[in-house]
């Protein structure tokens, strides 16, 4: 909310420097956003009196006007065609500078020289008429105060500012000019200040009947008739300016009337063309099918199916909707240029009733604002006084009494509160004394009644009807600490017991992954959780991610059911930035929809593209290939302990004959391969990109080690050279011998790899070294050579294979 | 030749060996079976048994020291061998070592892990929680039911099944205490969603951590207490911080912490909108009405809520002018956290 710091001067006389009021404010609780000044600096320029005005020989739109501004009469050609003798404008002395930076110099205008500018509002960044220069007798300032040569700031009061509040939902008692006043008069001890008010007297019996049916939605509605108006008359000068120093344009009478109680009581209204009315207005929910036009042309159908259950609150006539209550009017009933009798509105209506319509058709309007966080109950005949006497005072016309339709049973009762001494000092954690506690109980008009002595008082409190906030004990601890100050509350550390920690000996500690994945060369991404569709189809087309029902951007529809589209992304973006090598993880959590149960899982997933190592004078530059990813993955692996098997596995994602599974115990936690070629091709990535994605709680599942012994017998160890198909897999090589051999094979490595010469085509030479031990005696050679003889007549029987 | 002559020419023929052949030579021609000295050892049996011993003595004296000067003169001979041994094995020691560098922790996550090392030294257990949240654990359990103006303090990201992407960690803590009951000490640190769009200072997802203590006792000044220490270790610096009056449907009374800020130390500057502060948390005394629906005995119990963004903590710490950096996953953003 923003507001002129001179209005809420007008309603409670602080003596506090701008900064300091803002720190006070935001110290209790209203946050002060922004501070601007509301004009420029408009040094030079003075009141002026035009005392001639005549024809400029060279031009017909340009006069030569003989200015008095205190000191000289001074010649100034003006374009303005409202320029008069007598008048009093604002002129800007050669030297000024205008807002925008526009130096005043004396230059001539085809022809005559001009001794400065008379100016209109545009000019000085006071306001949007450009239609002429100031006009200060019209209504500016008062007469005397029009002295030629006085500086505008000063008459106009241009040395004030526009706070802007951010204020929090629960306090929509500040939200107006009244409420502020009320805080500011509470914090420096003051009284406010009411401008006199004094009740309108109808002096037409012109009605508009008014009739409530939900009661719950609107407890209070008054109407009141306003007959033989022009609204085609100005607004005057003053009102126009307190609500652009408010942030608010102009709009025509009403409108600014209207806005203008807003700001002033915080009460929303409306005003209705009473010739566009039928019958009568009746307050109540909207009906299946019914739609409304608003101010604004958009088409809004209340009537359309309410989830919740909560129909809109209508403002209708006998032809049906006039107004979303509490939010917007409509434009068959809205005010224009031809309007002539005007009905205006009052109400009060329940909050939820009015945030839930806003919410459901997004109407962020400064009524709906207010009402939703609650607008005082008793504050409607005051405000509906206030807009009458200033409508009639701008745009004529005859009051008529008002009408009004209430369930008193409805309205928001007075809150009784007790807050506890005892309590309070609890939940502070210190002492406030009680004698300050009751003083700012009674500045924030709480009425309390004390009662108990010493720790066991007892302060009873009433609560006003625009301190609709206070509910329960708790919140008058924040009132009476926010006036006390949170500043002034000793720091102190909580005491308690010392429970000690519990570390888990079957999971391995998550940091240890991300810890060992930087360590061989990875850097941590963190990619949004939400994904372009498009891309996650590339990847996984029948993934059917969770859709984001608003998203911020397409780019950003869907959950990630993987870590890969992120990473895809990452890698993307860094290619495009000339990296050439890249090693990128991330941990996080992917969403995948089974059956109907939501899974959330936690991920570690990594990416790799480019040469094996960096750029080094020691390696060789060769490129990264499915065993070094696989090499990662293992080391991660090793880290739960639990052994593992790597399948060969079909993935849209993965190159077909470069995929695996990741099994443990039979379940797949994860996978690794290259990215297929087709699907680099699409991303146009190169083809030479590699990457795993693993369950990190299954990964950090971890087998409780147990101490195995240690054998002191010698170890014997048999190379074998095998030739076996191309397809025969080296983890049933190793399947085979271990069967066959048990236990007294305590080692078993693959040291070579060898196809080509020598070797048939289709088959391969695969070199495996065994080793033997015995846990308790020397093996004897002769032992060890049936084992391997034993070991080979399988392998040939079961994988056809033969030493070389 | 005498024994005097002979050892002279094998003292100097040892010397003058210039490796190891040439040494053993000189050990032959002078004490090998048929070498010089050998041979007057042999001759000995020609002299008198008198003469005899003097002569033999004379003679092994001259033995010895020619044995000796060849061992000296075999030793120095191998330390020139190993020196030209190793001047050959030199390498340029500034060329860099083999194998990579390390990777790098992202500067959200090792913040994260600087919070949580700060708060679990002082027995606060880390939780976690799903990011995919219900209505109930986001909102209603929070004291927050439907229409409450406090919910467009959190633009929310729904999802097609009805569900929604947490706006804070906090349901993490409703979900503990469900299960558990006080004294609870626990820190919830996590991706939170909002409906932002993307600029230098905002990001639709971004970290939270939240705090919750509810025990006996717990006040106000103990929140104070513990949001002082944590911002004072966490920039390790005792800089300023203040604390007004704020709203939270969750707690009350609610604050807004604000601390000096650490670009101009509180003089104004861009990074601070020119307040001298910048505003890093929200916390307060926990609702009644959350302790409440958890089923904690509200007047045996009390306790504080904390809860602010590490990626905004992490933007003052390492001094990051702009979030998009944090998600862009540049490798040369990255390294420099390495």
């Amino acid at each position: 909310m923003k507001f002129s710091a001179r209005w809420l001067h007008d309603w409670v006389p602080f003596d506090l420097a701008t900064p300091e009021l803002c720190d006070r404010l935001t110290n209790a609780g209203l946050e002060v956003d922004g501070v601007e000044p509301v004009a420029g600096d408009l040094g030079d320029v003075v009141v002026a009196t035009v005392e001639a005005v005549e024809k400029h020989p060279n031009a017909d739109k340009l006069k030569v006007c003989r200015v008095y501004d205190g000191d000289a009469r001074l010649t100034v050609v003006c374009g303005a065609p409202n320029v008069r003798v007598g008048m009093k404008s604002a002129l800007a002395r050669v030297g000024a500078v205008l807002p925008g930076g526009f130096a005043i110099k004396r230059a001539a205008l085809r022809g005559v020289e001009s001794s400065g500018m008379l100016c209109s509002e545009v000019e000085l960044g006071l306001g949007e008429d450009e239609t002429g220069i100031l006009d200060l007798g019209n209504g500016f300032a008062a007469d005397e105060a029009l002295t030629p040569g006085r500086e505008l700031s000063e008459v106009l009061a241009l040395d004030d500012v526009t706070i802007d509040l951010d204020l929090t939902p629960n306090r929509g008692d500040a939200l107006s000019i009244r409420g502020l006043a009320r805080e500011v008069a509470l914090l420096t001890r003051q009284a406010v200040v009411r401008p006199p008010l004094a009740r309108v007297r109808a002096t037409t019996e012109d009605v508009f009947p008014v009739a409530i049916e939900n009661y719950d939605g609107c407890p209070r509605y008054l109407g009141r008739v306003i007959a033989g108006v022009d609204v085609t008359q100005p607004v005057p000068w003053w009102l126009r300016e307190r609500l652009r120093r408010s942030g608010l344009r102009s709009i025509d009478p009403v409108v600014d009337v209207t806005n203008y109680v807003l700001l002033e009581l915080g009460q929303p209204m409306h005003a209705f063309d009473l010739d566009r009315l039928r019958g009568g207005i009746v307050v109540r929910d909207a009906r299946p099918r019914e739609s409304l036009t608003l101010l604004d042309d958009r088409e809004v159908p209340v009537g359309d199916g309410h989830p919740g259950g909560r129909r809109p609150l209508l403002i209708t006539d006998a032809h049906g909707p006039v107004a979303i209550a509490g939010v917007m009017g409509g434009n068959r009933s809205g005010i224009g240029p031809s309007t002539r009798n005007v009905f205006l509105e009052c109400a009060f209506f329940d909050p939820l009733c009015v945030a839930a319509t806003a919410r459901r058709f997004a109407l962020q309007t400064d009524a709906a604002h207010r009402y939703e966080r609650g607008v005082d109950s008793r504050l409607q005949a005051e405000a509906m006084e206030r807009a009458t006497a200033l409508l009639l005072d701008l745009v004529g016309g005859q009051a008529g009494p008002i009408v009004e339709a209430v369930s008193e049973a409805h309205l928001p009762n007075a809150k009784v509160v007790r807050l506890r001494k005892r309590r309070l000092d609890r939940l502070v954690g210190e002492e406030i004394p009680p004698t300050e506690v009751g003083d700012i109980l009674d500045r924030l008009e709480l009425n309390p009644v004390t009662s108990g002595s010493g720790d066991e008082i007892v302060w009873t409190v009433t609560t006003p009807s625009h301190r609709f906030d206070i509910e329960r004990e708790e919140d008058l601890v924040e009132e009476v600490l926010r006036i006390h100050g949170y500043n002034a509350v000793a720091s102190r550390l909580p005491t308690g017991g010392l429970p000690l920690g519990q570390p888990d000996l079957a999971v391995a500690p998550a940091a240890r992954f991300a810890d060992l994945l930087v360590d061989i060369g990875y850097a941590e991404a963190i990619t949004y959780s939400f994904v372009d569709q498009r891309l996650a189809d590339v990847l996984e087309p029948s993934g059917d991610p969770i859709r984001v029902k608003n998203p911020v951007s397409s780019e950003h529809a869907v959950m990630r059911t993987s870590l890969l589209p992120g990473l895809v992304g990452a890698l993307q973006r860094n290619l495009a930035r000339q990296t050439e090598r890249l090693r990128l993880f991330e941990v996080g959590q992917c969403f995948r929809l089974v059956g109907d149960e939501l899974k959330q899982n936690l991920l570690c997933g990594g990416i790799l593209c480019g040469p094996r190592h960096a750029q080094n004078w020691a390696h060789e530059s060769v490129d990264a290939d499915f065993f070094d990813v696989k090499g990662d993955v293992e080391r991660l692996l090793a880290l739960g302990g639990r052994a593992a098997q790597f399948l060969p596995t079909q993935d849209p994602a993965l190159h077909p004959g470069q995929a695996a599974a990741v099994c443990i115990d039979g379940e797949t936690i994860g996978r690794l391969g290259r990215l297929h070629p087709e699907v680099a091709a699409t991303l146009d990535l190169p083809r030479n990109v590699y990457c795993f994605e693993l369950g990190l709680l299954a990964l950090a599942t971890r087998q409780p080690r147990v101490f195995g012994g240690l054998s002191r017998q010698p170890t014997v160890r048999r190379d074998l050279a095998l030739v076996v198909d191309y397809a025969v897999p080296a983890t049933e090589i190793e399947a085979v011998v271990r069967e066959r051999v048990g236990e007294l094979l305590t080692g078993f490595a693959v040291f070579d790899l060898y196809t080509g010469e020598g070797i048939e085509s289709g088959r391969k030479s695969v070199g495996i070294s065994l080793t033997f031990q015995h846990r308790s005696r020397t093996l004897a050679e002769a032992e060890i050579n049936q084992k391997v003889d034993d070991a080979l007549a399988d392998l040939k029987s079961r994988l056809g294979a033969r030493l070389r | 030749m005498n024994v005097e002559q002979i050892e002279t020419a094998a003292l100097e023929a040892a010397a003058a060996a210039a490796d190891e052949q040439a040494l053993d030579d000189v050990r032959v021609r002078f004490l090998g079976r048929k070498g010089e000295v050998t041979a007057l050892l042999k001759g000995l049996g020609r002299l008198t048994p008198d003469e005899r011993p003097a002569a033999g003595a004379r003679i092994n004296e001259a033995k010895s020291r020619v044995q000796a000067a060849i061992e000296a003169r075999r030793h120095a001979l191998g330390k020139e061998q190993l020196r030209r041994e190793l001047a050959s094995e030199a390498v340029d020691v500034t060329l860099p070592g083999r194998g990579g560098r390390g990777g790098s922790l992202h500067p959200i996550t090792q913040t994260l892990r600087r919070i949580e090392q700060i708060f679990v030294v002082a027995g606060y257990d880390v939780v976690a929680g799903p990011e995919i949240e219900d209505d109930y654990h986001n909102f209603e359990a929070l004291n927050i039911p439907a229409h409450h103006p406090a919910r467009a303090m959190h633009d929310t990201l729904y999802l097609d099944n009805g569900l929604l992407l947490r706006t804070h960690t906090s349901p993490a803590q409703i979900r503990v205490m469900e299960k558990q009951q006080p004294p609870l000490r626990i820190i919830c640190p996590g991706r939170v969603y909002r409906k932002d769009d993307v600029d230098a200072s905002h990001s639709p997802m971004f970290h939270q951590v939240e705090g919750l203590v509810v025990a006996e006792g717990i006040a106000f000044a103990d929140l104070k207490g513990t949001v002082v220490d944590f911002v004072h270790r966490f920039f390790e610096k005792e800089i300023g911080v203040r604390f007004r009056p704020s709203y939270f449907p969750f707690t009350e009374p609610s604050a807004e912490v604000d601390v000096r800020c650490v670009h101009c130390g509180g003089a104004g500057c861009r990074s601070c909108g020119y307040t001298g502060w910048s505003e890093v948390m929200g916390c307060g005394m926990v609702h009644p009405n959350v302790l409440g629906n958890m089923g904690i005995d509200t007047e045996r119990y009390t306790g504080f809520a904390f809860g602010f963004g590490a990626d905004r903590l992490a933007a003052l710490l390492y001094e990051i002018d702009d979030m998009r950096l944090l998600f862009d996953n540049e490798i040369k953003f990255l390294e420099q956290f390495a």
